[in-house]
């Protein structure tokens, strides 16, 4: 469990990092909060020839909202997500903070990184779920200046993005602010990567769902929105009923051969449904305060 | 000074643990100190054709690259617990595999460099060429390797099932898991040229033991091997046995005359320490229709992986000792065939053969009462040997001693768990949980333990210069707070506290005749002998005392640390410094002839165990959802004899629980088809956590003193653990209303599958989601 060797480099500007990465070749690597880095070094499953510390990078550390907009700096920690009071992320976009509650254990969400994990794209990795909940566009800075990748367009496979090579992730534009949401998910354990997980976000008007968005995390090699269960509940009165519908709608997403580990999907897609379920009741009875964690109990 | 014994003594290791003095293997380093990395087997089972070495030992900073066919022929670790009529032949581990490997993590090779850095890199450079062969992975399939098939019981059970108005019958399986110390295996040899021999630092456990068997191997005198005592950050049965790695570290640091460390990380450690637990059992309880019990048969299939090693075939064995339990079993017979696979190999894990046993049978009582119309604790009431009963024999042995159970009173303990989860309310708590169609359930389980194996161990106590009492005694430090305890004991010959005491444990020099800490064993045994090895230096104190102040030794006595005339407020007294001062040669006190100082050494031999029991009661909830399982409360009523120091017999079982709730409910280690282990990292073995453990309230019970020590004490270090599986089971198939679940772990999917919920990869609808 000792890393094979790599040379160590920090940066300072994010035009360091790019410069640098460029210099350094395809096996450099960013080295962000470490938490998913670090520990595939030491069973060597990642073998990166150097490391661009980008922790030292200032400005990359914030949330900002513009309107309709919530912008998350890469270097922003999951601790910061879930500590933050501001009116600016409650209003709308309340799931943030009660989604980072859900990743791994307090010095994991210490160091860890938004931008960390939108780069790193695990299925199950909340802020991944997220981004595709709230059609989010993702600020990369590469070798020829900046572009914004739409998070449909992001998350290209398993752990894989529509990142290039070199490229730097600046910052996470979450938009679509919606009045009601949540994530629920259900790990064996407090803190392990979620079997499953489920996130909606809609609002209520005139007793009728709109703007509904549901995203899967666990079931597919990427996150997985739900078409058939948003439009469904497009217009619907909210309510047990709708929810249950939506729920058997959400669970018929999960077929064989999506999920990472086939052999259990039938228990994914059971464990699916009782989330989608209970995630649209806790949705509608109110935005999400800071809330206890719990299991999908 | 009040008595020692039977107080909640903080604990004297405490101060250097969380104060970072402690001493580790790993702490100890010398200069020049080579480092080592073990070569893996990466398949589960092959033939050999080649190892090739030289481009590891091209690697700037190695400094050896050792494969079999450096070391002495045929090398094997032997058995330490033999069981009468077994031979394990061909099938004790080597050293290093040569022509055939046979699990996953099977050493092969070793690297010495000159950091552990290095030596990672260069192992990888080790090429090997090893011919895959089929992997058996499962025993019992057919197509078996018995290392061993053997029986023991008593009574008539033809006629006991031939006469029966009920028989039950139940499969249930374990699942293979084991002992998981926070800190992984150390080792850190050094080499002393003068004699050819070496120091070792990060044995624990069974050091005489482990002496003995490496002098054989190293095929050099005993004297020469020193063991140091060091803190250990867990043991669990499985560290400090004997492993290939106990040998091949001290004799690279003989071979390359230098000091060698080795450090296991946690991905080699959870292929290679043993792991334990995996049986399936075929139950059947004949049964009158009152409920009483008439005869029981057992058919264990015991999964041993790859190799028999130093525990033998010892865990089968004490399931099927223990098997009977606390209960009036006149007709008994289990059988047991241990088989080979292609998996790492086993041996001991606390409450070895017990946990699994005591789940089997405890669901199978649960089952029974539910075919009969009857409640779960009428029925095992009406069958638990009474007081009267007592001491009972069955005609087996077990661990080499004859099974006597001693006194007790296994009702009144049952009485009193049941007594206390009334006044905590727990029967509403559930009642109110499913008036609100929640998924409660309250689980039971009754066990026997065993303790105090003898048959010996050795202690020696002496006085030192300013007054303070020094403990060698044979037992090891494994976090237990065994330093307490054993000073509680000695501080009593002397009436003084425990800070005046000092206890090594497990350094082979100092102790050459220890026997270790295993088998809820150190309080018991190794505390007997260092009460007598107490006794007899206070003996010596009081005679020489009376000797200094001129009085006849009966006259004087001997307590908060002094020797005066008894009676005599204003005399004269001494203190063990001044007393230790007349033992000093040239002493005038001292007669000729007779030795100088003051210390004496006891030996302490029992040939009997002493039988603790207990019960294990919880609530869980059920989450049909998801096929979560939560352990809401949990109690545990344990019968210890004597608690030397409560807190720490509470401690133990605490500690148990968590590991209890764990093997019940998470902690598993997968194999893939090709027998590739899954569960390499704490991401898939899934220990408990603070968060998965629930309080535990104890009921501490000292009602029934053993009869076999002076002490009157009991093991307790594995009581915690023995009933949980079966408590937990107990509990959920009471929440989710079936008779008795079929095994464990009670993961989502068995328990969705046991609802009816979910019942295979395929068939799950999402219609009828609670
Ligand atoms: C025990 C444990 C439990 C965990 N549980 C969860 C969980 O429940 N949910 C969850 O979401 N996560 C979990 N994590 C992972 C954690 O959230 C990580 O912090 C996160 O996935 C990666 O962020 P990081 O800043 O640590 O990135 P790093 O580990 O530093 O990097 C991860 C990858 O992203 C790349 N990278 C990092 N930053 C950038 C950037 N700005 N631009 C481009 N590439 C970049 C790196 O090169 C690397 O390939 C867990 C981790 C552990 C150890």
């Amino acid at each position: 469990m000792k890393p094979a060797p790599f040379e160590y480099h920090r940066a300072y500007t994010p035009k360091e990092v790019t410069e640098l990465l460029l210099e350094l070749g395809e096996d450099a690597k960013i080295l962000a909060g470490g938490q998913s880095l670090v520990p595939m070094m030491n069973f060597r499953l990642a073998r990166p020839t150097a490391l661009v510390d980008i922790n030292p990078v200032s400005g990359l550390d914030y949330i900002r909202r513009d309107g309709d907009v919530l912008r998350v700096g890469a270097l922003t920690r999951h601790r910061s997500v879930e500590l933050s009071t501001e009116p600016d992320v409650h209003n709308g976009f309340s799931v943030l903070p009660g989604a980072a509650r859900w990743i791994g254990h307090f010095p994991i969400r210490s160091r860890g990184t938004v931008g960390g994990s939108i780069a790193h794209a695990d299925p199950t990795a909340e802020w991944c779920l997220l981004a595709r909940l709230y059609d989010a566009e993702i600020v990369v800075l590469g070798e020829h200046g900046t572009r914004t990748v739409p998070s449909d367009e992001w998350f290209t496979g398993f752990l894989t993005t529509a990142a290039l090579p070199g490229e730097l992730v600046l910052e996470t534009r979450f938009r679509r602010p919606r009045r009601h949401g949540t994530l629920l998910e259900y790990a064996r354990r407090r803190g392990d990567f979620a079997i499953a997980a489920v996130a909606v976000a809609f609002d209520i008007t005139d007793n009728r769902c709109h703007d509904v968005s549901m995203v899967l995390g666990g079931v597919a090699n990427e996150p997985l929105r739900v078409p058939e269960a948003e439009a469904y509940l497009e217009g619907a009165e909210p309510g047990e009923r709708a929810w249950a519908e939506a729920a058997r709608l959400a669970a018929e997403a999960v077929t064989p051969g999506t999920g990472p580990d086939d052999g259990d999907h039938g228990y994914r897609r059971h464990l699916v449904g009782t989330l989608a379920r209970r995630a649209l009741a806790e949705a509608q009875a109110g935005p999400a305060g800071p809330r206890p964690r719990g299991g999908a109990s | 000074m009040t008595e020692q014994i039977g107080r909640r003594v903080p604990r004297k290791e405490d101060r250097r643990l969380l104060a970072g003095h402690a001493r580790f293997g790993a702490d100890v380093q010398f200069p020049r100190m080579a480092h080592v990395r073990v070569v893996r087997s990466p398949v589960a089972h092959g033939t050999v054709s080649r190892i090739a070495t030289e481009a590891a030992r091209a690697q700037p900073g190695v400094i050896d690259v050792v494969t079999a066919e450096d070391l002495p022929a045929d090398l094997r670790i032997p058995v330490r617990l033999h069981v009468e009529g077994t031979d394990p032949g061909e099938r004790l581990q080597p050293v290093l595999a040569s022509h055939t490997v046979r699990y996953v993590g099977e050493p092969l090779a070793v690297v010495a460099a000159e950091d552990a850095y290095l030596a990672e890199d260069a192992a990888e450079l080790v090429e090997l060429e090893i011919d895959e062969l089929p992997a058996r992975l499962d025993a019992g399939s057919g197509d078996d390797e018995v290392v061993a098939d053997f029986g023991l019981g008593y009574g008539d059970v033809e006629s006991a099932f031939a006469g029966a108005a009920h028989v039950a019958r139940l499969e249930f399986s374990v699942q293979r898991h084991s002992g998981v110390p926070l800190e992984p295996r150390a080792l850190t040899v050094d080499y002393v040229p003068a004699t050819g021999g070496v120091e070792i630092f990060g044995a624990t456990k069974v050091p005489g033991f482990n002496r003995r068997v490496l002098a054989q191997l190293l095929d050099v005198d005993e004297s020469v091997i020193h063991l140091h005592a060091v803190d250990a950050g867990g043991g669990f049965g499985v560290r400090g046995e004997f492993y290939p790695e106990d040998f091949l570290v001290p004799w690279l640091a003989r071979r390359l005359r230098r000091p060698v460390s080795w450090v296991e990380d946690r991905a080699e450690h959870l292929v290679a320490v043993n792991h334990s637990r995996q049986q399936r059992h075929r139950l059947e309880v004949a049964a009158a229709g009152d409920g009483t019990i008439l005869g029981l048969r057992d058919d264990v299939w015991h999964d041993n992986g790859a190799y028999v090693r130093t525990h033998g075939v010892i865990v089968p064995e004490l399931t099927l000792s223990m098997l009977p339990g606390p209960y009036r079993v006149p007709a008994y017979s289990g059988r047991v065939r241990v088989a080979l696979t292609n998996k790492t190999p086993c041996g001991t894990y606390r409450a070895p053969g017990r946990f699994e046993g005591t789940a089997a049978r405890e669901q199978l009582l649960d089952l029974v009462a539910a075919e009969l119309g009857m409640d779960r604790v009428e029925l095992r009431r009406r069958n638990l040997l009474t007081p009267g009963e007592l001491p009972h024999t069955r005609a087996m042995h077990t661990l080499g001693t004859e099974l006597v159970l001693d006194s007790g009173d296994y009702p009144r303990l049952l009485d009193r768990a049941l007594d206390t989860v009334d006044e905590l309310g727990w029967r509403e708590l559930v009642a109110r949980g499913r008036a609100q169609g929640r998924l409660l359930g309250l689980g039971l389980s009754l066990f026997l333990e065993k303790s105090g194996l003898g048959p010996h161990d050795t202690a020696d106590v002496e006085i030192t210069s300013t007054g303070r009492v020094r403990v060698h005694s044979g037992g090891t430090s494994l976090g237990q707070g065994i330093e307490t305890v054993l000073a509680q004991i000695v501080a009593d010959e002397f009436g003084v506290s425990v800070d005046r005491v000092d206890v090594v444990n497990g350094d082979t020099t100092l102790q050459p005749f220890g026997t270790g800490s295993w088998a809820s064993r150190s309080t018991v045994v190794a505390g007997s002998a260092v009460r007598g090895a107490g006794r007899a230096v206070a003996l010596r104190v009081r005679e020489l005392g009376a000797e200094v102040l001129e009085a006849a030794p009966e006259d004087v006595e001997l307590a908060d640390g002094v020797v005066r005339v008894r009676g005599a407020a204003t005399a004269r007294a001494l203190d063990l410094a001044e007393v230790w001062l007349a033992a000093q040669p040239g002493s005038p006190w001292l007669r000729d002839g007779e030795p100088a100082g003051l210390s004496a050494r006891h030996r302490f031999a029992v040939d009997r165990m002493t039988y603790p029991y207990g019960a294990h009661v919880c609530v869980v909830e059920v989450d049909p959802g998801s096929g979560g399982v939560t352990v809401l409360r949990y109690l545990v009523a344990y019968e210890v004899g004597r608690a030397v120091n409560p807190a720490l017999v509470e401690g133990q079982l605490r500690g148990g629980v968590a590991q209890g709730v764990g093997g019940a409910l998470l902690e598993e280690f997968r194999y893939d088809e090709s027998g590739q282990p899954q569960c390499t990292t704490f991401m898939d073995y899934l220990m408990p956590t603070a968060s998965e453990v629930p309080a535990v309230e104890i009921v501490l019970c000292e009602d029934a003193p053993a009869t076999t020590n002076p002490l009157g004490a009991r093991g307790a270090g594995e009581g915690g653990l023995t009933g949980a599986g079966a408590a937990v089971a107990s509990a959920v198939s009471d929440a989710i209303g079936r008779p008795a679940m079929t095994g464990l772990p009670l993961d989502p999917g068995s328990v969705l599958a046991a609802l009816g919920t979910v019942t295979g990869p395929a068939a799950a609808s999402a219609d009828g989601i609670p």
